[in-house]
């Protein structure tokens, strides 16, 4: 029996000692047993009937894993993804403000663009670029009416590439809106009267305070939003953009091994969305300061503390005293 | 003379759509006077301390600190309201302290001092932290200028957000209910705090239901209820001889 060092005794515990930690044995959950050899079954069955399928022509899958075609593609994937959320992150915090602004028409605006590009398929909104020069052969910037400004065909400023990003990062705009809106509103009030009783403008109320503030809410569903781009610029192929799914579709129409190269590709939209989560990890314990009283611990801590506390003695079966030993 | 006046109110009206909230203060403060401001909830007490910080835009009447309107600038017989920048400037010069505290949470108590000169007053980081540490000290909180303010407890933050107004060395303190949020055995600590600034000569208005605080440390007390000054007058003399009704009934049922 440990002594209680200071302060009252416990209640219940007259005499000042604490009884005896409860040592109990555990109920047993037979089915928790079943239930995970059965899914365990099913899952190994369908990944051996993948892996033994007839036809399938595993050294294709070696062959092209890092292939050069396979290996651009990867790269023009993650070009197209940072590129796409940089706009769509930078036009949704615009769009953000708008949608908050005491000015009825920017309100308006930003509503409208939203209702817009959040309606339409994001497949549509690239093949549209990709195709405005049929319509549109001239594009330029200008005062209507007087032959000043700047013209250029369209063909020469909406490359494929470029169709691809604007469709992409503007209909990216349009869910980011909504993501850093609900960020922004998440911010208690009295923080940004706080900054304006201490003189702040609003533009540095909002750089300063509201903002950084706002992160804590914005960065998990962006880190989402990066992950989905990642996967969705799969559809630059309407505008032959060779990224990934592209050059895998190329490859397999000359060789025929359309599973194998969708297997190559899968490894690495995998590889690249995993390392896309533990940025986000990162960067959600980053903008987390001050939110908790503690830092949760890094991924890599955590095993640290796994590895010390895996082996912790079980509670042992002791029947020696009895439970309500040390009381009345 | 109107200019030796820190506050000056006269017949202040503020409505919220069709809710009048201040039907008519006419008051007067000080420079080095701490007044008291105490009343029943929904009295208009925390609206009026935030008008003069122009946090709320007042309705009708004239309001004034330091000689000068709040809000607006007095052309012949016509009013111009002050573009932003201007309103931003003369409320740098009055700090105001929350019940809620409001520091920034993702700042430490140290940040959160230095934020409003390095931005607000364009002071060089070095001296506002030298000074920022100094104030914090006072405020009995040197060795929490690198906690967060989720760190702390709330008569430390508290604390904190008295140094983070006192940082921008303000001619005015307006406080609204400093203590209302806090544990009963944390209230101590900020009315010792509030105390120190009273000797010092910093001019209050203190919105607040300590009693003991406002006869011990106001130099005047004022009564509001439903949007009107009930009575004022010296504390002492409020709060032990109350001649209206309501402040009477009022007074029972608080002391």
């Amino acid at each position: 029996m440990t002594e209680i060092a200071s302060g009252p005794p416990a209640p219940g515990s007259q005499a000042g000692r604490r009884p005896e930690a409860i040592k109990a044995i555990p109920v047993r959950h037979p089915w928790r047993w079943v239930s995970a050899v059965v899914v365990l079954a099913i899952a190994a069955d369908a990944l051996y009937t993948v892996v033994t399928a007839p036809h399938m022509r595993w050294e294709f899958v070696g062959r092209y894993l890092f292939g050069r075609l396979i290996l651009e593609g990867a790269v023009l994937t993650l070009e197209l993804t940072v590129t796409a959320m940089a706009i769509g992150i930078a036009l949704g915090v615009v769009l953000a403000v708008m949608r908050l602004s005491p000015n009825p028409v920017m309100s308006w605006v930003s509503w409208f663009y939203i209702w817009f590009f959040r309606g339409t398929p994001v497949l549509v909104q690239i093949f549209f670029w990709y195709n405005l020069a049929i319509v549109l052969p001239h594009i330029g910037i200008g005062i209507p009416g007087a032959h000043i400004g700047f013209q250029a065909s369209t063909n020469s400023v909406i490359t494929p590439l470029m169709a691809a990003i604007f469709g992409l990062g503007f209909n990216e705009a349009a869910y980011m809106a909504e993501i850093v809106r609900a960020g922004i509103i998440s911010v208690e009030l009295g923080q940004a009267e706080a900054a304006q009783a201490l003189g702040m403008t609003r533009l540095q109320v909002m750089q300063r305070i509201v903002l950084p503030q706002a992160m804590r809410v914005i960065i998990p569903p962006t880190g989402n939003e990066t992950i989905s781009m990642l996967k969705t610029t799969s559809l630059a192929f309407v505008a032959t953009v060779p990224e990934l799914f592209t050059r895998a579709g190329q490859i397999s129409n000359a060789n025929f091994a359309v599973v194998e190269l969708l297997i190559v590709i899968s490894v690495w939209y995998l590889a690249m969305t995993s390392i896309l989560t533990v940025g986000q990890f990162y960067l959600e314990r980053h903008f987390g300061r001050g939110s908790q009283r503690e830092l949760p611990p890094t991924p890599f801590r955590r095993f640290q503390q796994m590895l010390f506390t895996f082996h912790a003695p079980l509670p042992q079966i002791d029947p020696a005293p009895p439970l309500n030993s040390g009381r009345h | 003379m109107a200019a030796a006046l820190m506050v000056k109110a006269e017949a202040v009206y503020k409505n919220y759509g069709r809710l009048e909230v201040l039907r008519g203060i006419d008051l007067e403060v000080l420079p080095k006077e701490v007044m008291c401001i105490i009343g029943p909830s929904g009295s208009g007490k925390s609206t009026f301390l935030r008008c003069i910080n122009h946090l709320e835009k007042i309705d009708a009447g004239r309001l004034s600190v330091d000689g000068e309107l709040v809000g607006y600038r007095e052309r012949g017989d016509r009013l111009y309201e002050l573009p932003d920048r201007e309103v931003c400037r003369k409320r740098s010069e009055i700090g105001m302290v929350f019940q809620h505290f409001n520091l920034f949470p993702h700042m430490t108590a140290l940040e959160n001092v230095v934020e409003a000169p390095v931005r607000v007053k364009k002071e060089a980081r070095g001296s506002a932290e030298a000074r920022a540490r100094a104030l914090l000290e006072r405020v009995g909180l040197a060795e929490k200028v690198d906690a967060y303010p989720k760190q702390l407890s709330g008569g430390q933050q508290q604390r904190v957000a008295i140094a983070r107004a006192l940082a921008m060395q303000p001619k005015l303190m307006l406080f609204d209910e400093p203590t209302s949020a806090l544990d009963p055995e944390l209230v101590g600590e900020v009315l010792d705090v509030m105390r120190g600034l009273a000797k010092d000569g910093m001019t209050m208005i203190v919105v607040t239901h300590e009693m003991g605080f406002a006869r011990e440390v106001g130099d005047s007390l004022v009564f509001m209820d439903s949007g009107v000054i009930v009575e004022q007058g010296a504390p002492r003399e409020v709060l032990a001889n109350p001649r209206h009704e309501r402040t009477q009934s009022f007074l029972s049922k608080v002391l």
